[in-house]
């Protein structure tokens, strides 16, 4: 499993305690399991990564064994099982941004942040993660950050945005 | 001006509201289908428009719905697939971001027709902020009585339930979407039985693409013959087409089926021609796992004859001169592209997003994009293309899923046509791998 930064009980706030229950009951009785990957949503939210504490208390509200949680968690590619910073850029790196010019912005994204795909800065504020198509091609080149995209990237852009996470 | 059934009102602002979207004719199949129509008129009438699945594969969507298992006691499932993930392809972001309500009322009128009292819209994860749209449109149909139960006080009852997905291209195929659906890794199911006999919860299920289930609103509020009459032969109604790469207007259209691909690539109502200053060098027609054809063969069929938007067309010369309409990625490449870096760049999507159940698409995927990724960078042998053909050859039609075939038509296909450029890359690795270098050989440039 993944590297552990503390040990510490991860226990949802009470609105997502309320949201844990109401997604579950959207399924049928004993298939509870399919509230499984929305759960991990959630956690990573509160969390910033699907923590290995955060995964065994989703199986403990879930029923199901830890194992269950940690072999869903790791076949997708949208949860950290490593611990990221503050935001996280997804940046696209399939064919129809890269005709757009994607590999330099990405080139020139690295640069500015002074790492390398999978790392994050030293001060905590970014890592940086390569992703396969995020559906906005027409718009590319795109990263995602949380729920946000950013489309149509430059380098100027690219500068305006980091600029602003910084402040 | 060309028929629009989708996005005729995508302009009208606030049309993500429940009150505007009702204010523009939205619902009234709801009230149509539940109030004066049986489940079996409805499939009916999808079973006369012909409209093929708009995911990819095409199959007719009146005739699935129609294998569905109806066994006492058992509930039935209908869920929508908005796993959109095929490089190329962003039309059901686009559909379900601006009209969330076109969707949620065609969830409505398929469940009634299929017999459903629970559904599903499984969204990729990336699109949590398209999840938020969808999952407030639902509030709003069920505050005004649309969803729930009793809808309409006609005794049917319907829950929507919107399932983020957590980021995986295989998830898109419809049995990795069920194992998805009830929380398991995404993993493909073995077929039969289809999930029509035992689908999501082992029950008999429908799974759709979002632009499938969206069309039959207006179907069920024009009739199936009146779909029918749009589009070219079995290709019936019209498909929303996203293109993306070296045009003039990226962005999705929906084009009645039948449209000259010359006159979508060059009409300022459409793609407003190749990038200025640049000649059209190839195509991928339908999401980034279709065969890729050169410029001259993607406008014209090897008869003469000009290639048109449609199912038989694209399709026309099968896989020595055809490609496939597949999801409606459309994605153009002009002179400056570097077929060999594009070929790896697919490929490696693959290799990352293959499941690894079976072997040949598990080390083929990667094998490919190893062999593809030295040649790129210089370091090709001479017999690097036969053993891309090879393994190509040996990983379709040897997986479970289509993600094997999905993986190997692009690499197979660019060098069908393009093997000139592979070898080029072979033979010259000094100047192939300089920055912005392209093979400027024997190529048909329009």
């Amino acid at each position: 499993m993944s590297k552990t930064v503390e040990n510490k009980t991860v226990v949802f706030t009470p609105e997502r305690v309320a949201k844990a229950q109401e997604i579950i009951a959207r399924y049928p009785a004993d298939r509870q399991k399919s509230a499984l990957l929305p759960l991990l949503h959630l956690l990573q939210e509160q969390e910033g990564w699907t923590s290995p504490e955060g995964m065994d208390y989703v199986a403990r509200l879930l029923d199901i064994q830890p194992i269950e949680v940690y072999e869903v968690a790791t076949f997708y590619t949208m949860y950290h099982i490593d611990p990221v910073g503050q935001h996280v850029i997804e940046y696209c790196r399939t064919g129809p941004c890269c005709l757009m010019g994607g590999e330099d912005v990405l080139a020139h994204l690295k640069h500015r942040l002074g790492i390398d795909t999978g790392q994050t800065t030293v001060d905590g504020r970014f890592t940086l993660k390569e992703v396969e198509c995020l559906a906005a091609c027409g718009m590319g080149p795109v990263f995602q950050i949380r729920e946000k995209y950013y489309m149509n990237l430059t380098n100027e852009r690219v500068d305006e945005i980091i600029d602003e996470l910084s402040k | 001006m060309a028929t629009k059934i989708l996005t005729e009102h995508i302009n009208v602002p606030g049309i993500e509201t429940f009150d505007v979207y009702r204010k523009q004719g939205g619902y009234t199949a709801v009230e149509k289908a539940l109030k004066t129509m049986t489940p079996d008129e409805i499939v009916e009438e999808v079973k006369k428009a012909g409209v093929r699945g708009r995911g990819g594969a095409g199959f007719p969507m009146g005739m699935k719905w129609s294998f569905l298992a109806k066994p006492e006691g058992v509930p039935r499932y209908l869920v929508c697939n908005a796993d959109e993930s095929e490089p190329g392809t962003f039309k059901d972001h686009y559909l379900m971001k601006n009209l969330p309500h076109l969707l949620i009322e065609g969830m409505i009128v398929s469940s009634f027709a299929l017999g459903a009292n629970k559904s599903f819209i499984y969204v990729r994860g990336e699109l949590m902020y398209v999840i938020r749209i969808l999952e407030k449109a639902i509030a709003e149909a069920e505050a005004k009585g649309f969803l729930g139960k009793n809808i309409l006080g006609t005794g049917y009852d319907l829950e929507l339930v919107v399932q983020p997905g957590g980021g995986a291209y295989i998830c898109g195929e419809e049995t990795a979407l069920l194992e998805s659906l009830e929380g398991k890794r995404g993993n493909p199911r073995n077929k039969p039985p289809f999930p029509a006999v035992k689908g999501l919860y082992q029950c008999p299920t429908v799974v759709n693409n979002v632009e499938s289930i969206a069309t039959t609103s207006w179907i069920v509020n024009n009739g199936g013959d009146a779909y029918a009459a749009i589009g070219i032969g079995r290709s019936t109604g019209t498909k929303l087409i996203s293109a993306s790469g070296h045009i003039n207007k990226p962005g999705v259209y929906e084009i009645e089926l039948g449209v000259p691909v010359e006159d979508f690539i060059y009409a300022d109502e459409w793609c407003g021609g190749i990038r200025t200053g640049h000649k059209f060098k190839a195509l991928v027609a339908g999401g980034s796992s279709v065969p890729i054809l050169p410029a001259n063969l993607a406008l014209t069929l090897a008869n003469g004859e000009k290639r048109l938007m449609s199912y038989e067309s694209l399709s026309d010369g099968g896989f020595a001169t055809g490609t496939m309409l597949g999801s409606g990625g459309f994605i153009v490449f002009d002179e400056t592209s570097c077929i060999v870096r594009n070929t790896w760049n697919f490929s490696r999507f693959y290799h990352h997003e293959s499941c690894g159940q079976c072997s040949p698409c598990r080390e083929g995927t990667g094998w490919m994009e190893k062999v593809l990724h030295r040649i790129e960078y210089g370091h090709g042998h001479q017999q690097d293309i036969d053993l891309l053909v090879d393994v190509a050859k040996k990983i379709e039609g040897n997986t479970i899923c289509p993600l094997g075939d999905a993986a190997a038509w692009p690499v197979a296909s660019a060098i069908r046509h393009f093997r000139d450029e592979f070898q080029w890359h072979i033979d010259n690795p000094s100047e192939a791998t300089q920055p912005g270098a392209v093979y400027r050989g024997e190529m048909a440039l329009v």
